[in-house]
């Protein structure tokens, strides 16, 4: 079953990584990779969150599944950030592959912590 | 009566015209739908890896994710492969790319576990851990694409 949830969500990831990444890509007339950058710090801002909820004892099983593991695991990819900034370097651009890094790295950890924060002022009160 | 034809062709032209747009708009989205249907049905496959990996190697928050930076290696030498193959090779299907590059190994791989687990790290007391798997992923990734690609192009090269 958790398998089945963990499918779905990543099948919904992945199309909406495609769309988003490309709706961003088109409006952005540069090498840089905006689209996968956009989409890294959004998912990294929902798992956040979904990892907070977790925290305090909030979002079940079947939703951290399907929205954690799935969806956000899928929305987000390592492996074209990793290709697009060797090709960055390969193609005489290591400013903007250096750049592809620091902002992706400490954008998606700030989404991430950002997220959690949230989770924490919302959920910390229904605790109380 | 010239101008009756004329304007029977003009209704004919305008006619297969509308023909032509409406066959052309069709196979346009049967395209992107069959682009959406396979990054789908690659990015369900490429999560239930991920999910079977993290399943086999799991870490409680606070500990080292060897399961994350596993998926996000063997991805990163993937697509450095692929694409080598996809672009110095005779010409490619053109679902390969949307199917295994954007689907699986999109869905394998993940940046929003990778920054999770780094503020987990964080958080369970271990900062210097974080940022050492923090800038230590990322340098095993560019190593993994770059002997990926290096790797592909010996095979295709002989």
């Amino acid at each position: 079953m958790t398998a089945l949830l963990v499918a779905v969500g990543g099948a919904v990831g992945a199309v909406l990584r495609y769309l988003l990444d490309g709706w961003v890509q088109r409006r952005h007339d540069s090498p840089f990779p905006w689209g996968t950058l956009t989409v890294n710090v959004i998912g990294s801002l929902v798992l956040g969150v979904l990892a907070g909820a977790a925290i305090y004892g909030h979002g079940p099983a079947e939703l951290q599944a399907t929205l954690g593991v799935g969806l956000c695991g899928a929305l987000t990819t390592f492996s074209t950030f990793g290709y697009d900034t060797a090709r960055l370097f390969s193609e005489r651009a290591p400013l903007y592959a250096v750049a592809n890094v620091s902002v992706s790295v400490l954008a998606g950890l700030g989404a991430a912590a950002a997220g959690m924060l949230l989770a924490a002022a919302v959920w910390s009160r229904f605790v109380e | 009566m010239a101008r009756a034809s004329r304007a029977v062709r003009d209704d004919d032209t305008q006619a297969f015209d509308q023909a032509r747009r409406q066959a052309r708009d069709a196979r346009r989205s049967r395209r992107r739908w069959d682009v959406l249907l396979v990054v789908g049905l690659g990015g369900a496959i490429g999560s239930l890896l991920r999910f079977a990996v993290s399943e086999a190697l799991p870490h409680d928050a606070g500990q080292f994710p060897w399961s994350t930076l596993l998926v996000n290696v063997v991805g990163c030498v993937a697509i450095g492969a692929l694409l080598v193959m996809i672009t110095e090779t005779a010409i490619p299907h053109r679902l390969l790319r949307p199917f295994v590059a954007v689907g699986v190994l999109g869905g394998l791989t993940t940046f929003s576990t990778y920054a999770v687990d780094a503020v987990d790290l964080a958080r369970a007391g271990h900062p210097r851990l974080a940022v050492l798997y923090l800038v230590g992923t990322v340098l095993v990734c560019l190593a993994a694409v770059l002997a990926g690609a290096v790797g592909a192009r010996r095979i295709v090269v002989q």
